[in-house]
């Protein structure tokens, strides 16, 4: 009996602790791995990139940008990101940086207020914040790395689709999440300026499809049933675009009903191709990537701080400046049309 | 029986033993101490051996993580305890989280948001103790069902929208820490908690009926235990502390949205079986499952700061509670064969009896403290 229990207690111990060797060898396995740990502030070039949500071609694009730029200083590249746009989830990703104590985050934020306290424990912890793509508050980043001006890509896609659905009718609008500053701030601006430029245009509704493929290839179909007059979607989110032109064009509305936004060469050339899609706009993501890597890189060298005025070179793009609020602009959204879209690749 | 004729030959001078076994095994050769010891271990290694987990900031992080599960195993070790098993706590924790922010976005003072938010925790776990105790039904059904209707509600009320307007004084009250130590404040509430629940579990009477219902209902039912009734309470208390949960989380993360917490209620679950319950009722200590919540805790974090992805962290958090549930149904098969191997002989005065059986516990022992006596004799 007592050897029994004994070798009972023994085999339980034995198969408990296997289970920590288990564990023990994947840690000592990617302990080396990418995510720079060890020493923070200045030198530590160690930066990562936390997009909205992974799986999503517009940030792989951008994050392939960002590698290139890191490569060029031999600074470590890495990034997380959770599989779903919730703000919850990139809480903990910036919690376990802040661990870590990498060099720098940047983060496409999926709400502007929601991160804010998990960012202000990193900079307190010496990590630097650059938000890139969709801002935070101001006061809770260092930098923000703008694709374009806010008016101006409002602009944009408001005149593609007036001039595709001749000046009058009704749009609907498909975004990404209901959150997401971005998006947000563009579909507040469109509206102001369809009110002062295109009075005949009706904006009807603004659905939101997560930037989940499915989800925005279903709220496409459900506006075209809920409004049968919609002559024109705008969609300013690369995922909207693309799913609501797969199913336009396998539809009866293909042709009738115009679809304009922001949306990639690659996902949308077999559109403009067909006639689905006339025109649409963006700017380069795998540009804003690599900037984004630079201005992190300035800010980790003290090259910058995020005041106005402060400028510092971004590779083969050359000099940029900060602007008001902390801001770093890209450059000008640019409009494909099936003119011109042979010519890019991303 | 045989102590009935040893007690007629010599009337006086014997003395028997309380227990069959030295206090320092029953309390320490069991499943708990084991949780326990395993929980020092994986803190010691992942403190010498993951690069940026042995500072304070880890502990701080660590425990705001872990509080809203450990919130919710409290009152589920106790359902579990009587057999029953609660299902939509996470659910409950989900539509807190979206009628707080419903609320306060609508220019309820927060305070008054969340007090709504704890009545409808606790009439959500009225719903289902009503349904087990008297419509009969098994709960496992029952919070499938209401783990769907609630998280239903949910996410109709809110939609994919996240509410994250909150008063700056409640968030940071969530995040803040104590003085200048990096343990949070909100660890004071749970603190309290886990007393109140180990009072209530291990040193009330209440407590005491629990573990019977879960050994055996009719018998309980019979002595004088009010089994409807106390499942009517335990339901209750769990609808409660899961939108005390809920509260804290959406707090915390500044966030309140329909798919707040979802699959928390297994990691609940698997925190409590790790931390030595039986899931078939009547065994279950509470400083094994705050252990066991810990455990998970610290193993989760050390693997996510050393960079590993969630998916290798949940398997590696599933094979440990099926090695730890596999082991616990091991151990207790050979305690039954050791005790019916030592009935064999019958009538003679080498067995001592004992006053405690399996299931009724005092204070820290469990029944892996059963011993060499025979039962039955």
């Amino acid at each position: 009996m007592k050897s029994l229990a004994a070798r009972s207690s023994a085999f339980a111990a034995l198969a408990l602790s296997l289970t920590l060797v288990a564990s023990a060898c994947t840690v000592e396995g990617s302990g080396g791995g990418e995510t720079g740990g060890g020493a923070e502030g200045s030198g530590d070039l160690s930066i990562t990139f936390l997009p909205k949500n992974l799986g999503n071609p517009y940030f792989d694009t951008s994050s392939s940008g960002a590698e290139e730029a890191i490569g060029e200083f031999d600074g470590t590249f890495a990034e997380v990101g959770p599989t779903e746009a919730t703000p919850d989830a990139q809480v903990s990703y910036i919690n376990t940086l802040t661990q870590q104590g990498v060099g720098a985050i940047a983060v496409s934020a999926n709400d502007p207020k929601a991160i804010c306290g998990a960012l202000d424990e990193a900079r307190e912890a010496g990590v630097k914040v650059v938000t890139f793509d969709s801002d935070t508050n101001p006061e809770c980043r260092d930098v923000f790395v703008n694709q374009a001006d806010a008016e101006g890509i409002a602009k944009v896609q408001v005149d593609l689709v007036a001039e595709q659905i001749g000046g009058a009718g009704e749009i609907a609008v498909l975004s990404a999440s209901a959150n997401a500053t971005n998006q947000n701030a563009w579909i507040e601006l469109m509206e102001e300026y369809l009110a002062s430029d295109y009075p005949d245009i009706t904006l009807v509704e603004t659905v939101y499809g997560d930037d989940d493929d499915q989800t925005s290839f279903d709220k496409t179909a459900a506006l075209l049933q809920t409004h049968p007059d919609l002559k024109g979607i705008v969609s300013p989110t690369t995922v909207g675009i693309a799913a609501a032109a797969r199913y336009l064009s396998t539809s009866e509305h293909q042709g009738a009903v115009a679809l304009t936004g922001l949306g990639t060469p690659n996902q949308m050339r077999e559109y403009v191709e067909d006639g689905t899609v006339t025109a649409f706009a963006l700017w380069n993501p795998a540009d804003l990537g690599y900037l984004t890597a630079f201005t992190a890189k300035a800010l980790i060298e003290g090259e910058i701080t995020g005041e106005e005025g402060d400028s510092f070179e971004a590779g083969r793009l050359g000099a940029y400046e900060v602007g008001p609020d902390g801001v770093v602009l890209l450059g000008d959204p640019f409009v494909f049309d099936a003119d011109n879209i042979g010519d890019f690749d991303f | 029986m045989a102590t009935a004729t040893t007690t007629a030959t010599t009337p006086s001078a014997r003395r028997y033993a309380d227990h069959g076994r030295p206090a320092w095994r029953r309390v320490l050769l069991t499943q708990e101490t084991a949780v326990v010891a395993m929980l020092v271990l994986v803190a010691l290694v992942a403190a010498s051996s993951v690069p940026g987990f042995g500072q304070p900031l880890t502990l701080t992080y660590l425990l705001l993580d872990v509080t809203p599960i450990l919130l919710i195993a409290l009152p589920m070790t106790l359902i579990i305890v009587t057999g029953e098993i609660d299902l939509s706590v996470a659910s409950v924790v989900g539509l807190a989280s979206v009628l707080t922010g419903v609320l306060t976005q609508a220019g309820v003072p927060f305070e008054l948001a969340a007090a709504v938010a704890l009545l409808a925790g606790a009439a959500g776990g009225a719903l289902n103790g009503f349904l087990v105790t008297v419509v009969g039904l098994p709960s496992l059904a029952v919070t499938i069902g209401t783990l769907a209707l609630f998280r239903g509600l949910a996410v109709g009320l809110l939609g994919t929208t996240a509410v994250t307007d909150f008063p700056e004084r409640w968030t940071d009250l969530a995040k803040s820490r104590i003085g200048v130590s990096n343990v949070p404040t909100v660890t004071v509430l749970v603190v309290v908690l886990v007393l109140a629940f180990a009072v209530l579990l291990h040193f009330t009477r209440f407590g005491r009926g629990l573990y019977a219902i879960g050994l055996a209902k009719d018998a309980a039912r019979f002595s004088g235990v009010r089994v409807e009734r106390s499942k009517l309470v335990l339901f209750v208390l769990a609808g409660l502390v899961s939108a005390l949960a809920g509260i804290y989380y959406t707090l915390r993360y500044g966030s309140a949205r329909g798919d707040n917490a979802t699959g928390m209620e297994l990691q609940v679950i698997a925190a409590v079986l790790l931390g030595g319950v039986s899931i078939f009722g009547g065994r279950g200590a509470l400083h094994g499952v705050v252990a066991g919540v810990l455990l998970i805790g610290v193993l989760a974090s050390a693997l996510r700061v050393a960079g590993i992805t969630s998916d290798v962290i949940n398997i590696l958090t599933g094979a440990l509670l099926v090695l730890s549930v596999v082991l616990s149904a091991a151990l207790a098969r050979t305690r039954t064969r050791r005790r019916a191997h030592a009935a064999a002989p019958p009538g003679t005065p080498t067995s001592t009896p004992t006053s405690d059986t399996a299931g009724t516990s005092t204070g820290t022992s469990t029944d892996t403290s059963t011993d060499t006596s025979t039962d039955g004799a």
